[in-house]
């Protein structure tokens, strides 16, 4: 065989790392903008500086990507499954690059200073534009929520390959050999 | 390896294995609904203190939902550095920065007759050279009303003008003040206010408590003022009749010059409730006047420099801190709703109300 039939270490140490990550960051963010308590405070204070870890993390992660191919689903997969776990890999790098730019995009476009504690600020990325800003924090809710959509999804996909299929394509990550 | 995963084909009897996975996809869905408010409806959420604040003060696209009515100030802060020593603050060193400020009043209606509430508002956002910011509120009066949010919330509930009336429903009104003591300051002055006819003679409170981080990395807890330099005097008052007093009183002394306030900051003493914006802190506090808020300038708020602003209290450049007063989270995500909204609104974002009325 000359294809790896698990992902690289490196590969699966980001992707598990990086899941904990997100998943946290969608719950963080959902929940501090329902919150008037002093957690809004506080998970604010988490939710700027995750979000600008998980974007350097996924700028390594694409270039890891490009340069080591995934293992093939198996061939036994029906096309339209391979498409759509292709789709939303995919899917998933445009929103692990894409929403923390929009976060830091829209901070910037409403003249707020992007703050990471520690005394560390961002430089802005875009000029002041209140118009700018609303459509981006808009975007931001939006596609926050099309991530979360596609992980419910993601993570059944995987759970089924686990539990029902049973063909190796959840070890595939774990690290463990299909038994 | 194809061969493996032939033999590990799945038995018959999946439905326990379905029934798994949509259980745990429906319970990580349910976390999320619960987080973000949708399976919560009963928590106070800033969409739901906004839309009180919006209902109360009317439909009025484009325009804060609280302070609606107001006008944009420019100027700078001119330090003494006396302050210096107590918060590592770049503005506090010696020198000049700018701020976007603006003065209001409370309310939602930006059609409001100055005259029809005591309370004046000041805020400013100050652009330190370092690219660090500073935003206040302050208003003018010695405490606020309520401790905390839900407070807050239902005290706009109770004062909430009854629709067949016009006016709040005096029974209501009694039975919220009835059940919170802690308006009692609040109400005493309140009683004996009067709508000034200046906003330039004025003195604005931070009311919510702070913290100054010095160099060598100690806290005190301090609220801050600014207090006018110009008397009362030559105001000539209200005309009567005149709804916006306020904004005609502001161009007419710049036109003669500059408004000045001195930018006080109050030291607590031991034992002084810094997490209370209803009490006040006794006199003879400790005090430095760190230098003099000097505005030269002021524009309509509807193209002016502050429109688009939001004064959210919590931001804040190193050198000042939060306290733990419950308002100031409060008023942070519930400033930021109101932002978005406006803001939503200016830029025709789809579902939102289009801006339709003249700005004053
Ligand atoms: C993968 C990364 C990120 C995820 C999953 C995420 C997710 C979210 C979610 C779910 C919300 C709540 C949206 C709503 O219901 O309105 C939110 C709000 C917010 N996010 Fe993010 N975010 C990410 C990155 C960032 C970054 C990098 C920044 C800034 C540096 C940022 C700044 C904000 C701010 C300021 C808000 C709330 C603002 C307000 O109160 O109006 N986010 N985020
Ligand atoms: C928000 C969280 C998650 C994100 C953003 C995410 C993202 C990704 C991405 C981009 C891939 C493609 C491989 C790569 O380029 O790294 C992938 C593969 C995979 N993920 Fe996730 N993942 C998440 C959560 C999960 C969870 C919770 C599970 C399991 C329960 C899971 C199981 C898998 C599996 C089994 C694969 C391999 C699929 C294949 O062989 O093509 N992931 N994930
Ligand atoms: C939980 C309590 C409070 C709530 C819910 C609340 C709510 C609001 C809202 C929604 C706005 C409009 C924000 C915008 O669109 O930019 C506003 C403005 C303002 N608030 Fe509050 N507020 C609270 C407490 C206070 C306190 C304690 C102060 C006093 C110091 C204060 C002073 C101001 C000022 C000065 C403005 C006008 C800022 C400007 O001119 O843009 N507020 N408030």
């Amino acid at each position: 065989m000359s294809r790896p039939e698990t992902f690289h270490w490196f590969a699966r140490l980001l992707h598990w790392l990086m899941a904990a990550m997100i998943v946290s960051m969608l719950f963080i963010g959902a929940g501090m903008v329902t919150s008037v308590e002093s957690k809004h405070t506080w998970l604010l204070a988490i939710h700027k500086p995750l979000g600008i870890s998980i974007f350097v993390l996924a700028l390594i992660r694409l270039g890891f990507r490009l340069t080591h191919p995934a293992p093939p689903l198996p061939d036994d997969m029906p096309l339209w499954q391979k498409l759509a776990a292709h789709a939303s890999h995919w899917l998933f790098y445009v929103l692990m690059i894409g929403l923390p730019l929009v976060g830091w995009g829209m901070l910037s476009a409403g003249n707020f200073p992007v703050t990471l504690g520690g005394g560390l600020r961002l430089p802005p990325i875009l000029p002041f534009d209140p118009l700018l800003y609303a459509w981006l924090r808009e975007a931001h809710r939006y596609l926050a929520w099309l991530f979360f959509l596609t992980y419910l999804a993601h993570m059944g996909a995987a759970l089924m390959h686990g539990l029902i299929r049973r063909d190796g394509v959840l070890q595939a990550m774990t690290g463990r050999r299909a038994q | 390896m194809t061969d493996e995963r032939q033999e590990s084909r799945p038995p018959v009897r999946t439905t326990g294995r379905w029934v798994a996975i949509g259980v745990i996809v429906a319970a990580v869905a349910a976390v999320f609904g619960y987080v973000g408010g949708w399976l919560a409806p009963e928590r106070l959420t800033p969409k739901r203190i906004v839309d009180e604040l919006q209902s109360t003060g009317g439909e009025h696209p484009g325009f804060r939902r609280n302070h609606a009515k107001g006008i944009c100030v420019t100027g700078r802060f001119e330090s003494n550095g006396a302050l210096a020593a107590f918060s590592t603050a770049r503005l506090f060193a010696p020198g000049n920065t700018p701020f976007v400020g603006r003065l209001a009043i409370p309310g939602g209606n930006p059609y409001a007759p100055d005259g029809s509430i005591p309370i004046r508002s000041f805020a400013l956002r100050f652009d330190l050279a370092d690219g660090e910011q500073w935003r206040t509120g302050m208003n003018a009066m010695p405490v606020f009303p309520v401790t905390t949010p839900k407070a807050f919330y239902d005290l706009t509930v109770a004062t909430h003008p009854d629709p067949a009336t016009g006016k709040p429903d005096p029974e209501k009104a009694k039975a919220f003040f009835g059940a919170h003591p802690e308006t009692g300051p609040f109400l005493a002055w309140i009683k004996s206010a009067k709508p000034s006819a200046s906003y330039a003679t004025e003195t604005y409170r931070s009311i919510n408590a702070f913290y100054l981080r010095d160099a060598g990395g100690q806290r005190r807890a301090v609220r801050w003022q600014v207090v006018p330099e110009q008397g009362p005097e030559g105001d000539g008052g209200a005309a009567a009749g005149d709804a916006d007093f306020l904004a005609a009183d502001l161009m007419k002394r710049l036109g003669q010059g500059p408004l000045r306030w001195h930018l006080q900051m109050i030291f607590a003493d031991p034992g002084d409730p810094v997490d209370d914006a209803t009490k006040v802190w006794p006199d003879g506090r400790k005090l430095v006047d760190a230098g003099t808020v000097v505005v030269d300038a002021a524009e309509a708020q509807a193209a002016g420099p502050c429109r688009d602003v939001n004064y959210d209290p919590m931001i804040l450049p190193r050198g000042i801190e939060p306290s733990d007063d419950p308002l100031l989270p409060a008023r942070s995500s519930t400033y930021a709703d109101s932002f978005l909204r406006r803001t939503s609104e200016e830029a025709h974002v789809p579902g939102t109300a289009h801006p339709k009325e003249a700005r004053p």
